[in-house]
């Protein structure tokens, strides 16, 4: 290792609402060289990489950049610093040129006054140097391809000076043609003696590009390795691991298998593709993928809100159309949506108005028999509240999770669709959660389970179907392993 | 969305154009001249004061703020205009200077509360507008003060067709263009409205840059205002009830300027005005019943905007990762 790295991370700890994220964390760059960091959801690595945008501030540790000791509470501060990162949501503005987007804020004057001549000339010149020759820096930023946008945001970070780019999944919204001239940048960088951090899921990639990879798990760092001296199984074997077991609940006595309630056959539209999925009643399903592989499309598109363009739909043996919510609802569907806040509960209304919500809307039933059944169904689920006039911004996140299930169950679904049930929810909750899942099942709903944990899906489904790149990757049945799912999920077939 | 797609300033001239069209073939079938002088020098002097206006309004929206203030400012600046000339013009140029100097103050509050206290523009404005209907209510139980008539030419002397306030309105215009254009401080107010956030991250002192929208918005209005004294020969505290601030947004609105902010221009709200006069002239001219009016002003507004906000769509929508052509065939599986 040279004497003196780009960037050196010593014992970096962070933790949200007292749950840690990393541990001791430690991280060195040397000049020059492409550094993947790697790690299942979860691991820590986008928190990591926002320490080093000044977006967070780490809790513990030190960060050193050429030897010298720095810490950031603005991310400006990073950016003045040298460290420029592309996250995956975009930082250009679509109203303004490249020009006007590369300049934002340090736009060159002459006499007071904006010089456009001197910005469009820079910014030639910058994406000259790129090896970039067919973008026009007049053009809109909101007209321009994804990986084009990247390239400009590429081109700012260079334009600040920066001699560290963090790239988080910057391939996330790429198609394979556009793959490549992400590589031909990266490739640039290097040869420009800038450092890349590379945070990405896509194994091919990591081993195509990267010189060394960073291991996460858990929040801690598990390995740091020169690429030829792992192959692409060690590397998914060190990100899985061996971990600490949860417990999960068995499936509760007479929950029986029975005839199919949710049939997609081909579903397709502009984000996934050739999606087929069959869940029985009393079946838990589970959809697994990586972040942007089409985990919540596929949610979405099957309760109508971007509904299937292509393929066929069955709810209890009969064919949907299903293209709108109050569609969904009609057909027995229920989707308990991945955003709680934003899109499961009003928050400053009461715990009974949440509930009846759905059932007001959409059933035609008296409306005594309506609160009674609301009664029961919250009681069914061990709600803790201050009863149902309290506000549910005031609940704990495991108990609003719980009057987002009420208020559909109240609708009496025969399939239900959970989006990442378990997240934001402390664990003791989680727990609770799992066990009203397991009795959903009981009960003889099919329950479509999403989650980004893979030891959620991993400890509750009976099957698993995994998501990759907006397609079905592979199916798998109860009792398979993390590196299985994590395989499929990386686009390779499983060892 | 194609890169041959047209401009939306373009359009906005484009659909004057039409309007200007439209307008005067119905006129003329009618048996008029939408075109005679008298009738253009209606139009061209609807234009100047809600101009004036719409000029300053078009700043904040592109900030992603409002003023709902700027019409009371006008009537204030009006009477501060008119008491402080008193009849003597020697005193001209001090009661021009004192009207603009308490609207630029007035903007500067309203933006204030907008940009430190993190108030909603809507409230805020309104509350300065309020604020300075109570006082002038209480104050000012008619016109007061006295505009030497070397002032009053400001708002009767016209070059041919032009009235002087019209010329002096596109002059403002033009230079509220370059302003956007070539000045930081206009380039970064599009940054502002695009995405404060974005805007902050990249350097940009928002706070700063809104702060100068609101005052120039308010001195806009105390020009308007000086219009006022110029036309009435007084001070006007009752020329609030007009409702002009709703005239400017419209202008600026019909004119291609987002009210989310980030996008638009003054060209554009130039247009939106001259639409509005136009369309004014031809319901005079026309003789249409006053309400009749309003509902065709209202329904034209509404389909402009509804006409941008399809545009918009496009520009926002996720991107897709598989278009119909190329897919539905494979399964998938492996």
């Amino acid at each position: 290792m040279s004497p003196s790295p780009v960037l050196a991370m010593r014992g970096i700890d962070k933790a949200f609402l007292g749950v840690p994220v990393l541990r001791s964390v430690d991280l060195d760059i040397e000049p020059g060289e492409v550094h993947a960091l790697v790690g299942e959801n979860g691991a820590g690595k986008s928190t990591l990489m926002k320490i080093l945008a000044g977006v967070h501030t780490a809790d513990a540790g030190t960060i050193e950049l050429h030897g010298r000791a720095v810490s950031f509470t603005h991310p400006l501060q990073a950016q003045h610093a040298g460290i420029a990162t592309v996250f995956q949501e975009f930082n250009l503005l679509p109203e303004l040129s490249v020009a006007e987007n590369l300049h934002l804020g340090r736009e060159p004057r002459r006499r007071g006054l904006i010089d456009r001549r001197a910005m469009a000339e820079r910014t030639a010149e910058l994406l000259a140097d790129l090896g970039v020759d067919d973008l026009a820096p007049a053009a809109k930023a909101g007209t321009l391809s994804v990986p084009r946008r990247q390239i400009v945001e590429i081109a700012r970070a260079m334009s600040q000076g920066a001699d560290l780019i963090c790239m988080d999944e910057p391939t996330a919204a790429l198609a394979d043609a556009e793959v490549e001239l992400l590589y031909r940048l990266v490739e640039r960088l290097r040869d420009k003696g800038v450092s890349v951090l590379y945070v990405s899921h896509r194994l091919r990639e990591i081993f195509d590009l990267c010189d060394r990879i960073t291991v996460l798990k858990d929040g801690e760092r598990v390995a740091t390795v020169d690429t030829p001296d792992i192959t692409p199984d060690e590397l998914v074997t060190a990100m899985v691991g061996r971990r600490i077991e949860a417990v999960f609940p068995e499936p509760l006595p007479g929950t029986e298998t029975g005839e199919v309630r949710l049939r997609v056959e081909g579903g397709g539209n502009a984000h996934v593709d050739g999606i087929d999925l069959e869940v029985r009643a009393g079946e838990i399903v589970g959809l697994a993928g990586l972040q942007g592989s089409g985990r919540t499309e596929v949610a979405e598109a099957v309760f109508g809100i971007t509904p299937f363009t292509r393929g066929t739909v069955a709810v209890d043996g009969a064919p949907k159309r299903i293209t709108g919510p109050r569609k969904a609802i009609a057909a027995g569907l229920a989707l308990v949506t991945e955003d709680r806040k934003a899109q499961g509960l009003a928050l400053n209304q009461s715990v009974k108005a949440n509930a009846r919500m759905v059932l007001d809307a959409n059933a035609r039933v008296h409306s005594r028999e309506r609160l009674a059944r609301i009664d029961g169904v919250l009681s069914g689920l061990d709600l803790v509240s201050q009863g149902g006039d309290q506000e549910v911004q005031y609940l704990s996140g495991g108990n609003q999770q719980k009057v987002v299930v009420a208020k559909w169950l109240a609708a009496e679904p025969g399939v239900i669709v959970l989006d990442e049930p378990t997240r934001g929810i402390d664990v003791g909750a989680k727990h609770k959660l799992y066990s009203a899942i397991r009795s959903l099942a009981a009960e003889g709903l099919a329950v479509l389970l999403i989650t980004s944990e893979l030891i959620e899906v991993i400890g509750l489904a009976d099957r698993i179907v995994v998501l990759h790149d907006g397609r079905i990757a592979g199916e798998l049945p109860a009792g398979a392993t993390e590196q299985q799912v994590m395989a499929y999920a990386t686009g390779r077939s499983p060892a | 969305m194609s890169p041959r797609r047209l401009d939306t300033t373009a359009l906005i001239y484009l659909a004057l154009a039409g309007v200007v069209a439209v307008g005067g073939a119905a006129v003329a079938m009618d048996g008029g001249n939408l075109f005679s002088t008298a009738n253009l020098v209606d139009m061209f002097t609807r234009t100047s004061l809600t101009g004036f206006l719409a000029i300053g309004m078009t700043l904040v929206i592109l900030c992603r703020s409002l003023d709902l203030s700027v019409g009371y400012t006008a009537a204030l600046s009006s009477l501060v205009a008119a008491t402080t000339m008193d009849g003597d013009p020697g005193r001209i140029v001090l009661g021009v200077a004192a009207a603009l100097l308490v609207s630029g103050l007035i903007g500067a509050a309203g933006g204030a509360v907008v940009a430190f206290l993190g108030v909603n523009p809507f409230i805020a404005t309104l509350g300065v507008g309020l604020i300075i209907k109570g006082y002038l209510d209480t104050r000012y139980k008619g016109p007061a003060g006295d505009v030497p008539a070397l002032f009053q030419q400001f708002g009767y002397t016209r070059v041919a067709f032009l009235p002087i306030s019209t010329i002096v309105m596109l002059a403002l215009a033009a230079a509220g263009i370059w302003f956007l254009r070539s000045t930081r401080t206009g380039h970064h107010m599009y940054a502002v409205g695009g995405d404060i956030d974005i805007a902050r991250m990249s350097g940009v002192r928002t706070k700063r840059v809104l702060m100068a929208a609101h005052v120039l918005c308010g001195m806009a209005a105390g020009t308007a205002g000086l219009l006022l004294a110029a036309r009435f020969g007084t001070g006007s505290a009752e020329s609030y009830t007009n409702l002009y601030e709703l005239d400017a947004i419209a202008a600026v609105v019909l004119g291609g300027t987002l009210l989310l902010g980030g996008r638009g221009g003054i060209a554009g709200t130039v247009a939106g005005v001259l639409i509005l006069a136009v369309l004014d002239t031809v319901f005079n001219v026309m003789q249409i019943n006053p309400f009749a009016k309003d509902v065709l002003r209202g329904a034209i507004i509404i389909a402009a905007v509804a006409i941008y906000a399809r545009r918009q769509l496009g520009r926002t929508a996720r991107r897709p990762r598989f278009d119909a052509a190329t897919t539905g065939a494979g399964t998938g599986r492996p």
